[in-house]
């Protein structure tokens, strides 16, 4: 700041004042992306170091570094369980906040949570349709789409259940907050319902593939299913950062947005498709996981403000170190046995959920 | 330059709320639209800004509102809401910034706290929206609203402010303010359509008057053509006296007390 030797202020120095004034939330949103890049960093590494079995990464690591051969257990275990387990923990981490935050943003509500209002089930329902329908497919459609038909159909389950959701309780522009948790309730009811009657007309091998859905795990991760899911998580977090200014003018109303020359009935479709497209994927790959969705982006404005622009960027890294962190803490309180990490998140996410849920009554109860 | 609205309809369900409504407004002037509860003058402020559908014929500057885009019609006006809701914890600098969102925003930077030291509110930057007063919050959306048109005039052709209601809830010393404000808007060659609540307020500021009632225009001017015994007790159904005050000729309107209590018992 300059200051003149008589104690005035050049118009410069007010201008510096007036700005200095700001608390900057930009600036530190900006620097906890570096905080949380380094966290996740952190959280994949002891992902990979932790498991049942007793291969130590530090010594791979060291065997890697002095060019000796890896045994072949530490390889299979490092390679085939561990890596692919880590990298579906990020992407569905981070797939499941990102959704989380935009959901939000376009019902402009902190409480709006795939998992709360039944676009998970949605897609579950649309994953288990095609594990056990999907045999019934002609030979041609299914090389088609292969490995990703589990994924598209859950991708599309929980569009059709966003896109009806946002219809059902939004009006004129308004979206009603008791509407979107009662409709959210009966479509995930409704889903949840369609799928109990699917199981029941499953053969043993599908009864299998369909038991982990319950309450979510990243146990089955694989090669092949991450590869299935990735391409879909990947566009959904590469394309949500595009919306991140159109959310910002929805907080005002969709009336008040398009005043702004926002397109709104474009950002609203295209957060409908993101939505869909990553809790879709998420949930084809790793069942329902409940709380990552609204409990980062929440903790997120606390710390750093609701700008989208840093938001969505921010709860990626968040939602996956956390997921990360959560899948370790089911991988070793019963080892060698698992827990599901839909009871940890959900142990961990509930009771910060109702913390939200006090703290925004006002907002709830009108 | 103008805003024209050509044979204007809403209708909200089956009921008709505008009916056939020829509307102009000319740049360099605030024009008020007045009328009593349920006239339909915050309609057809809704209908000149797209917000509710509507048949008929909006042209800002010769420009058919139907054929513009989003983006387009951004750069050339701005709507200031009745009542504004916000979603989230935004602070006041960051909700006067969404008036940047639409076009380029380069060189523009400086804008949103000059429009908050235009409506009293610099120093509030920092503050959360959601911890002002309703009346701090609405001179906060005002300085978004600003922010997005704030050249009265570019590339040569008048910007323009529709205004709903924009001093209804602020205290007589910001209505002045305000008022004066968005007057020095026009007089500096934008356009200003403002719903005004307040007669007196509208005989001091506007140029124009546009008087709504029953979903149609009845009278339309010069605030002293307007604002006169016969039209306004016609339109808001009780006794109302126009005076004059004695130095500026300016007119102020007072009910008249012996009807006052009539219309009270009615």
């Amino acid at each position: 700041m300059r200051f003149t030797v008589n104690g005035t202020m050049t118009l410069a120095a007010c201008n510096e004042i007036a700005d200095a004034a700001l608390p900057d939330r930009a600036a530190a949103a900006r620097r906890l992306t570096l905080w949380l890049a380094l966290g996740l960093i952190a959280a994949m590494t002891a992902s990979l170091a932790i498991g049942a079995a007793g291969t130590s990464l530090w010594s791979t690591l060291a065997d890697l570094a002095l060019g000796r051969p890896l045994s072949s257990v530490d390889e299979t275990i490092l390679w085939n369980i561990r890596l692919p387990r880590t990298l579906m923990g990020v992407l569905v981490g981070a797939a499941l906040a990102v959704s989380g935050a935009v959901m939000q943003g376009l019902f402009r509500n902190p409480l709006a949570d795939p998992g709360l209002v039944g676009v998970s089930a949605g897609a579950g329902l649309g994953a288990i349709s095609a594990i056990v329908l999907g045999s019934a497919l002609p030979a041609g459609a299914m090389a088609l789409v292969g490995a990703h038909l589990v994924p598209l159909a859950a991708f599309a389950g929980s569009w059709a259940t966003t896109l009806l959701l946002y219809r059902v309780s939004t009006r004129g522009g308004r979206t009603s907050v008791a509407t979107m948790l009662l409709a959210g309730i009966a479509l995930g009811a409704l889903a949840a319902a369609l799928s109990g009657l699917l199981v029941y007309a499953a053969d043993d091998q599908q009864l299998r593939d369909l038991t982990f859905w319950g309450l979510g795990s990243l146990s089955g991760a694989t090669w092949a299913k991450l590869m299935a899911a990735a391409p879909i998580i990947v566009v959904a977090l590469l394309g949500a950062p595009f919306l991140a200014r159109g959310l910002n003018a929805l907080a005002l109303g969709e009336a008040a947005a398009g005043h702004l020359g926002v397109p709104v009935q474009r950002v609203k479709n295209l957060s409908v498709l993101a939505v869909a497209a990553a809790t879709g994927a998420a949930v084809a790959v790793s069942g329902g996981i409940g709380f990552v969705g609204i409990v980062v982006p929440h903790l997120l404005r606390l710390a750093s403000g609701p700008d989208h622009r840093m938001l969505l960027p921010n709860a990626a890294l968040l939602g996956a170190g956390l997921l990360l962190g959560a899948d370790m803490i089911s991988r070793v309180v019963i080892a060698p046995a698992e827990l599901p990490i839909g009871i940890v998140t959900a142990i961990l996410g509930a009771p910060v959920f109702l913390w939200i849920l006090l703290r925004n009554r006002m907002v709830v109860e009108s | 330059m103008s805003f024209r609205a050509h044979d204007i309809g809403v209708s909200l369900g089956r009921r008709a709320i505008l009916h056939g409504v020829d509307f102009t407004a000319e740049a360099g002037r605030l024009t008020a639209i007045v009328g009593p509860n349920g006239s339909g003058k915050s309609t057809l402020l809704r209908a000149l800004c797209g917000e509710v559908p509507f048949s008929g014929r909006v042209t800002i500057n010769g420009h058919d509102t139907a054929h513009l885009k989003a983006w387009e019609l951004a750069a050339m006006r701005a709507v200031l809401p009745q009542s504004a809701t916000l979603a989230f914890s935004f602070t006041v600098i960051e909700v006067v910034r969404l008036g940047l969102s639409a076009g380029i925003s380069a060189g523009r930077d400086h804008l949103p706290l000059r429009a908050l030291d235009a409506v009293g509110l610099s120093g509030y930057g920092g503050r959360l929206y959601h911890e002002l007063s309703g009346g701090e919050q609405q001179r906060v959306q005002l300085a978004r609203v600003l922010t997005q048109v704030w050249d009265p005039v570019e590339g040569g052709e008048p910007r323009w402010l529709l205004l709903d209601e924009p001093v209804s809830s602020l205290d007589i010393g910001h209505q002045l303010v305000v008022m004066e404000l968005v007057r020095g808007y026009a007089e500096r060659g934008g356009g200003v359509i403002a719903v005004m609540h307040d007669l007196n307020l509208t005989a001091m500021f506007a140029d124009a008057v546009t008087m709504v009632h029953g979903g149609r225009i009845i009278a339309n001017g010069a605030p002293a053509a307007v604002l006169t015994d016969t039209t306004l007790s016609h339109a808001y159904g009780c006794n109302l006296r126009v005076n004059h005050q004695p130095p500026s000729g300016g007119t102020w309107v007072l009910p008249h007390a012996a009807t006052l209590q009539g219309a009270q018992s009615s």
